[in-house]
């Protein structure tokens, strides 16, 4: 079964046209790698997908396991189990990370019609997280993204989605700031969620994370478009060749 | 002064001062300092826009309410069922706790603290000296026409634990209640105490309390205030703190009550080593309109003082901070701070600033500022796709935008009330 579908997606920000026309289906249980130059999309692609006010659909759809995602307010489409990991993770000062997760997973839960969590039980449960993502518990006392390096920041995304299970994760550029011991750590927290109940799109610029999450696909974005699909060799490829010659492919 | 007092806020003036004159024989207390005070009500008459102290807040709502006073002019009393309503929304407490209805200290609803003196202001009539700035006019009107307070001391040395001050506040809107209570607190050298008080009420009244707090030296004081009055009540507040040596003054307020509301603030620190802080939030919706007004005058070397005020301000309602340091001659190493922050949650909420530095010494540190913002959609949005519905996204970022006020509140009991208050504010809000 195709737990995404995206067909003909064009969307704008500011009166500019950023997605012109993006086909992509991701089957359930399987992890796409999207790939592409530096202002080919990729971000919009992922914001348009969570919902973010600024960005104007003006055609086409997508559609989460048949219903349409685009309807969906963003906190339907995390209660229906999309995950967005942020390319740069907003900080909220002023909100402790355990109060901010504790308060997120409990209305996920309630959404989805399930038991909320009480403060012991979500406590043992975040701490079993952080231990298998190497991160200090420490990490809960703190306000959310206030003060934490790049990398600490781009853990707690993968520590958030670790908790909120989700069945669609869109990690963009999760990679990125990573030294090369989190990437290893962030990579198996990807990788312990693998199974038929999870589907990821993952934004990357580099091999080296695919290296770790082998994706079942590869597509390369380039201007608002999909130019290329291919299978994990086509990242290889464009690891040796560069983008340059594939814009000439689509032209 | 009166000149330039609209006639309607002036008529309202001579209603307050024709009932001192019926009631003045059965005032209790100096009969000279009522004199005096009625003098000055008189010739001042309520504060309108023209009086550079109230460019910011217009008393003018006051006009068009018919005030029938407190219980000794057979205003309206506060019934026994009103009472149990009241009390019911007050936060639970074991501990000692003074319940006023109307400005009256209610002793069967009372508990009295064990370890230090609790009398009523009835049985003690006393008015503070020069200090207390009688030419204010609403000084003035509650000299005047005070018929009741706490008056409050704690002895040298003893920690008083924490006392509840509750006033309910109960009228009509054809006869509104108006309520002027005098309270005085002395904490003794090295005294401690939290002070918890809590303002609420129902329909259309006038509180208007003087509150005259004097610290001993090394004595310290936790002050907690919830102004949450009725949406239809005016709340003009005023408190008096002296500080002696190394006199500690940690206040936090949160007004989320009232149509209009004044809060002012007069401090004198007049001991080496004092230190003052006065926290406030206000939550405003509406048509409210609340002002904080606080004075802050460093008399003695060495200490610090810091005002704080959060706004969050929705609908058309106004927020208003006026903060004044003035630091003598002989305050050298003053370090004094104020901060005015707003968070504007609709297009028509407004805010008006007026800081204000009169520094005489050469040797301060004394820094201001004010900020304006409203929510970051990008913190919104965040919240949002990790489930958080938009009504309680913004409610966190509401909170967190308090965290500093509400998370700083030293007294665990205390925080609480105010923290429920902040969410009650926020569960009754169609925002
Ligand atoms: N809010 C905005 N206002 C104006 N232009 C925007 C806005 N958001 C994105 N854009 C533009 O849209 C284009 C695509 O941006 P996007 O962030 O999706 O690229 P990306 O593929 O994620 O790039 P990178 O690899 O650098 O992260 C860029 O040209 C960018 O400048
Ligand atoms: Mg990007």
């Amino acid at each position: 079964m195709v737990l995404l579908e995206i067909e003909g997606l064009r969307a704008e920000v500011e009166g500019k046209e950023i997605l012109r026309g993006i086909d992509l289906r991701l089957p359930m249980g399987e992890v796409h790698a999207i790939m592409g130059p530096n202002g080919s999309g990729k971000s919009t692609l992922a914001y348009v997908l969570a919902g973010r006010e600024g960005y104007t659909v003006t055609g086409g759809s997508a559609r989460l396991a048949g219903e349409d995602l685009l309807a969906m307010e963003p906190e339907a489409r995390a209660a229906a189990g999309v995950f967005l990991a942020f390319q740069y993770p907003v900080e909220l000062p002023g909100v402790g990370n355990a109060n901010f997760l504790r308060t997120a997973l409990n209305a996920v839960r309630r959404a989805r019609g399930e038991k909320e969590i009480d403060a012991v039980n979500f406590l043992k449960e975040a701490r079993a997280a952080l231990r298998r993502l190497s991160m200090a518990d420490e990490m809960l006392k703190r306000n959310v993204n206030v003060g934490f390096s790049g990398g600490e920041k781009k853990r707690n995304e993968v520590f958030q989605m670790a908790l909120l299970e989700p069945r669609l994760a869109i990690l963009d550029e999760t990679d990125s700031g990573l030294d090369i011991d989190a990437l290893k750590i962030v990579a198996e927290g990807v990788n312990a969620l693998r199974g038929p109940d999870f589907s990821a799109l993952v934004i990357t610029h580099y091999q080296r994370l695919l290296d770790h999450i082998v994706p079942d696909k590869v597509h390369v974005l380039s201007e608002g478009r999909i130019v290329r699909s291919g299978g994990p060799e086509l990242a290889k490829a464009l690891e040796a060749s560069g983008y340059a010659g594939l814009a000439a492919e689509a032209a | 002064m009166s000149v330039a007092m609209s006639t309607a806020l002036q008529e309202a003036a001579e209603g307050f001062a024709a009932r001192y004159q019926r009631l003045a024989p059965r005032l209790p207390g100096p009969a000279g300092a009522r004199r005096r005070a009625a003098a000055i009500f008189r010739a001042r008459g309520l504060p309108d826009t023209h009086d550079e102290a109230f460019r910011f807040t217009s008393l003018r709502p006051l006009a068009g309410v018919t005030f029938a006073g407190p219980a000794l002019a057979d205003g309206p009393a506060v019934t026994d069922e009103v009472m149990r309503a009241l009390l019911a929304r007050a936060p639970a407490t074991e501990g000692p706790r003074l319940v006023f209805a109307n400005g009256r200290l209610q002793a069967d609803w009372s508990r009295l603290p064990e370890t230090f003196r609790v009398a009523s202001f009835s049985a003690e009539p006393v008015f503070g000296g020069e200090e207390i700035a009688e030419d204010e006019p609403l000084v003035a009107l509650n000299t005047m026409l005070a018929e009741d307070g706490a008056v409050i001391s704690v002895p040298e040395g003893v920690d008083g634990g924490t006392l509840v001050l509750l006033s309910l506040g109960a009228g009509e809107a054809g006869r509104a209640a108006d309520f002027h209570p005098r309270h005085r607190l002395e904490l003794g050298a090295g005294a401690r105490l939290a002070l918890v008080e809590i303002a609420l009420g129902e329909g259309v009244y006038l509180h208007n309390p003087v509150m005259e707090i004097g610290l001993g030296a090394g004595a310290s004081l936790s002050h907690l205030r919830l102004q949450n009055e009725s949406a239809r009540a005016f709340h003009l507040a005023r408190l008096h703190v002296t500080l002696a040596e190394r006199a500690l003054y940690d206040g936090y307020s949160l007004v989320c009550g009232a149509r209009l509301a004044r809060s002012e603030i007069h401090a004198d620190i007049a001991g080496e080593g004092a230190r003052l802080a006065v926290n406030v939030a206000q939550l405003l919706d509406g048509e409210r309109h609340a002002d904080i007004t606080a004075v802050v005058r460093h008399m003695a070397p060495g200490c610090s003082s810091r005002q704080a005020v959060k706004n969050v301000i929705t609908g058309h309602a106004q927020g208003v901070f006026q903060g004044k340091i003035a630091v003598a001659r002989a305050a050298q190493k003053t370090d004094g701070y104020q901060m005015n922050q707003a968070l504007l949650l609709s297009d028509e909420a407004q805010v008006n600033s007026k800081p204000e530095l009169e520094i005489f010494a050469d040797d301060v540190k004394c820094s201001h500022g004010a900020t304006v913002g409203a929510l970051d959609p990008e913190q919104l949005f965040y919240l949002r796709s990790r489930g958080v519905p938009e009504r309680e996204a913004r409610a966190m970022l509401v909170r967190a935008f308090l965290a500093e006020m509400l998370d700083g509140v030293p007294h665990e009991w205390g925080r609480a009330v105010l923290e429920n208050a902040v969410d009650a504010w926020w569960r009754d809000r169609p925002l």
